[in-house]
C-alpha cells in the first residue's frame, strides 16, 4: 500500500482513531481552527484550486457547487453530508464513518465555514447501526469539547450537526431524494432547477456533499491545493477509495491515487482474481456504470476520464469483480431486481419499467424466453432513460444494456436452449401475464 | 391519547429541539416507537403523529414507504440476508437457504416460539465482507451456513441485545468475535 499517497485513510489504522483522543493526538481540529481565521471565499477558491470532485458518483467540482450557494440570500445555509451509501459494490464511507468519524465531522466544519453554514446533518443510511453510533458519539465529544455549538475556538463562528438515520431507501442517496427525506417525507427526488444550491431543505440554500468528498478537505486545506492537484491526474486530481469485492483474494476498501492502471489494481491491491480463475468482467464504479469484458481492460486507468473511454465510469468506486464462471444473465437479473426494489414509484417509466425489464430477464433466466426479448429490453430502457425525474432511470437501464451488449451470446444461448413461453394451462393460468410482465 | 415509555417521550422532546423543523423528526421517532413496540402498528403511527405535528396519514405515509420499518411483527431475532450482486456472487444464496431450513420458515414468517425470522434484503454496504446478514442491528460478515450455525446457537443461549438501542460502543458485545471484521 506505500506507494499510494494516503489521503482520506493516513489515521484510519490506527487504534482509537474514532474517538477524541485519539483524533486529537494525530493533530485532529488543527486544521478548522486554521480556517475559521480564513476568509470563507479563499477556502471556496482553495477547494476550486484542489480540482477535487464529487466522490458519490457524479465527480462533479465540489468547489463550483459550492459556488453556486448565493451570498446574502436572507436565508440560512444548510450542508448536508450524504452517508446514505447504497450503490451495490460500495462500502468506502462506511470506513470513514466507522473508524474516522472526526475526520468527517472536520471536513464538515470545513465546508460549513466555507458556506458560513450554521447547521448541519449526517444523514446516514439506516443499515448503518454501527456507523452511526460511532459518529453520533463523535458528535457529541465534539460537542462537549466546544469543537460543534456557539462560538467554536472563539471565532464567534456558531455550527450545530446533527446525525439523521436513513431507513432502507436506495433513492434517499440522490440528493433532493434525501433532502425530502430529511424533511420527513418520502425520499422523492425533486425536478431541478431549482437546484439544491438555491431551494434546499427547508427551502433554503443547501449543499450536498458525499461523506468521502468532505473528509479530504482537511488534508486539501493543511497542504494546499497545488499538493493535491499534484496527485493523480490533470483532470482527476486526488486519490479515491475504491470498494473491491466479488471473485477476488482481497476484496476491501483501497485509497488508490486517480490514474492507475486498472489491471494493476486488480492485480496488487485486490489479490488478483480468486481460486486462480480467469476474469470474465468488471463493474468499476459500481452497479449503475457498464460493465466492461476482460478483453477491454488493457490500458485502462481509475481515473473519470479514461474510464469514460473505455465506456464506462468510476461512479462511486465500487469495483466488482466476476470471475469466468459468472452467469452473467443471472448477475443483470439480480441488478435488475433491486432497482425494481428500490424504484421510488414516482415516474411511471421507472416504476412499471423496473419490474418489466426485471420480468423478462426472469423468463429469459428460467427458459422461457422469446427471441424478440433482447430487442423489447433495448425499447423499453430507451423510454425509461432520459423520461425521469432523477437519474435514476439511467441506472436503472444502464447494466441491463451494458450487459446484453458485452455479453448477448449468454442470453441468446439462454433463449434458444428454453422451451419458449409458457403456455396457459390449468396448473399454470398466470402464464400469459408472466410472458407479458403485467 | 398512546403513552410510550418515559425514555421514549425524552428522546423525541430532545430530537424536536435539534431540527430546524420537527417535521424532520418523523423518522427518528418511528425508530423509538418500533424499539418499543416491536413493529409500527397503529400506536405507534398516531404518538409519533402526536409528536411532529403530521396527520396519521402522513406518519402511515412515510413508514410504508422505508423498508426498516416493519409493518408487521418481525421475529425477536430477525435476519436480513444481503442478496445483491457482490453477495450473491460469493454464495449469498446459501445463506438465505440455511435459514429456510434452519428456522422452517418462509422470508417474513416468525417462527412459531416468536424468536426468529428472516427476509432477503438489498445491498447493506457490506460487499467486501461478503456473503453476510444483518441481525437486528448488528452485521456479521465473511459468512458460511456452518458459521452462521455457530452464531444462532450462540444466540440462543446468549441471548445478546442486538438492537441499536442495546448502547453505543457496546453494539453487539459478546458476539462481537463473530460479528465484525475488518473491511479493509
Amino acid at each position: 500500500m506505500g506507494k499510494h499517497k494516503q489521503i482520506l485513510f493516513k489515521n484510519v489504522h490506527e487504534a482509537e482513531q474514532y474517538t477524541l483522543v485519539g483524533y486529537e493526538k494525530r493533530a485532529g481540529y488543527s486544521i478548522i481552527k486554521k480556517v475559521l481565521s480564513m476568509d470563507p471565499v479563499k477556502v471556496i477558491d482553495e477547494v476550486k484550486a484542489s480540482g477535487l470532485r464529487g466522490r458519490g458518483g457524479a465527480g462533479f467540482p465540489t468547489g463550483l457547487k459550492w459556488s453556486f450557494v448565493p451570498r446574502n440570500s436572507g436565508k440560512p445555509v444548510y450542508l448536508l453530508n450524504n452517508a446514505d451509501e447504497s450503490e451495490p459494490g460500495t462500502f468506502k464511507d462506511r470506513v470513514l464513518l466507522e473508524k474516522d468519524p472526526h475526520l468527517c465531522i472536520e471536513g464538515m466544519l470545513i465546508a460549513a465555514w466555507a458556506l458560513q453554514s450554521n447547521w448541519s446533518c449526517v444523514y446516514i443510511r439506516g443499515e448503518y447501526g454501527y456507523p452511526y453510533e460511532r459518529v453520533n458519539n463523535a458528535v457529541k465529544e465534539a460537542y462537549k469539547k466546544g469543537y460543534l455549538g456557539e462560538n467554536i475556538f472563539g471565532s464567534g463562528f456558531t455550527h450545530h450537526m446533527v446525525v439523521h438515520r436513513g431507513a432502507g431507501a436506495y433513492i434517499c442517496g440522490e440528493e433532493t431524494g434525501l433532502i425530502e427525506s430529511l424533511e420527513g417525507k418520502k425520499g422523492q427526488p425533486r425536478l431541478k432547477p431549482p437546484f439544491p444550491a438555491v431551494v434546499g431543505v427547508y427551502g433554503c440554500p443547501t449543499v450536498v456533499n458525499n461523506t468521502e468528498t468532505l473528509a479530504a478537505l482537511p488534508w486539501i486545506i493543511e497542504n494546499g491545493a497545488a499538493a493535491y492537484k499534484a496527485i493523480g491526474t490533470e483532470k482527476s486530481p486526488g486519490t479515491k477509495l475504491i470498494s473491491a469485492s466479488g471473485h477476488i483474494n482481497k476484496p476491501g476498501v483501497y485509497e488508490i491515487e486517480l490514474g492507475y492502471p486498472l489491471l494493476q489494481f486488480l492485480e496488487e491491491e485486490c489479490g488478483g482474481v480468486w481460486g486462480g480463475k480467469k476474469l470474465k468482467a468488471i463493474i468499476p464504479g459500481g452497479s449503475s456504470v457498464p460493465v466492461l469484458r476482460a478483453d477491454e481492460l488493457e490500458g485502462v486507468n481509475m481515473d473519470y476520464e479514461s474510464l469514460v473511454q473505455a465506456g464506462s465510469l468510476l461512479g462511486s468506486g465500487g469495483f466488482m469483480v466476476m470471475d469466468e464462471t459468472t452467469d452473467m444473465v443471472d448477475s443483470v437479473l439480480n441488478l435488475a431486481h433491486f432497482y425494481t426494489h428500490e424504484s421510488c414509484g414516482q415516474c411511471t417509466p421507472c416504476r412499471e419499467g423496473g419490474h418489466w425489464i426485471q420480468k423478462i430477464f426472469h423468463r429469459i433466466n428460467d427458459g422461457h424466453g422469446r427471441a424478440e426479448d433482447l430487442a423489447l429490453v433495448e425499447s423499453l430502457s430507451s423510454q425509461i432513460a432520459g423520461h425521469t425525474i432523477c437519474p435514476f432511470g439511467e441506472a436503472l437501464v444502464t447494466p441491463a444494456l451494458s450487459f446484453i451488449k458485452k455479453f448477448p451470446e449468454e442470453f441468446t444461448a439462454k433463449i434458444l436452449a428454453g422451451s419458449g413461453p409458457l403456455k396457459k394451462t390449468e396448473e399454470n393460468p398466470g402464464a400469459e401475464l408472466y410472458q407479458i410482465g403485467h | 391519547m398512546v403513552k410510550l415509555s418515559v425514555d421514549a417521550e425524552n428522546k423525541v422532546a430532545e430530537l424536536l429541539t435539534k431540527y430546524p423543523d420537527k417535521k424532520s423528526v418523523v423518522m427518528p421517532a418511528l425508530y423509538i416507537a418500533q424499539e418499543e413496540l416491536g413493529f409500527i402498528n397503529a400506536d405507534a403511527i398516531s404518538w409519533v403523529s402526536s409528536k411532529v405535528g403530521l396527520a396519521p396519514v402522513h406518519v402511515m405515509e412515510v413508514a410504508s414507504f422505508y423498508t426498516m420499518y416493519y409493518k408487521k411483527p418481525v421475529g425477536k431475532y430477525h435476519f436480513q440476508v444481503c442478496r445483491t450482486l457482490s453477495c450473491a456472487l460469493r454464495g449469498a444464496g446459501k445463506i438465505t437457504e440455511f435459514l429456510e431450513s434452519k428456522f422452517a420458515t418462509s422470508a417474513h414468517e416468525v417462527s412459531k416460539d416468536g424468536k426468529w425470522s428472516h427476509e432477503e434484503v438489498e445491498c447493506l454496504g457490506s460487499c467486501g465482507t461478503a456473503p453476510m446478514c444483518q441481525i437486528n442491528d448488528v452485521f456479521f460478515e465473511n459468512l458460511t451456513p456452518e458459521k452462521l450455525d455457530e452464531i444462532i446457537k450462540r444466540i440462543d443461549k446468549e441471548q445478546p441485545d442486538l438492537r441499536l438501542s442495546a448502547k453505543t460502543d457496546k453494539l453487539g458485545e459478546g458476539m462481537k468475535d463473530c460479528s465484525r471484521s475488518q473491511v479493509i
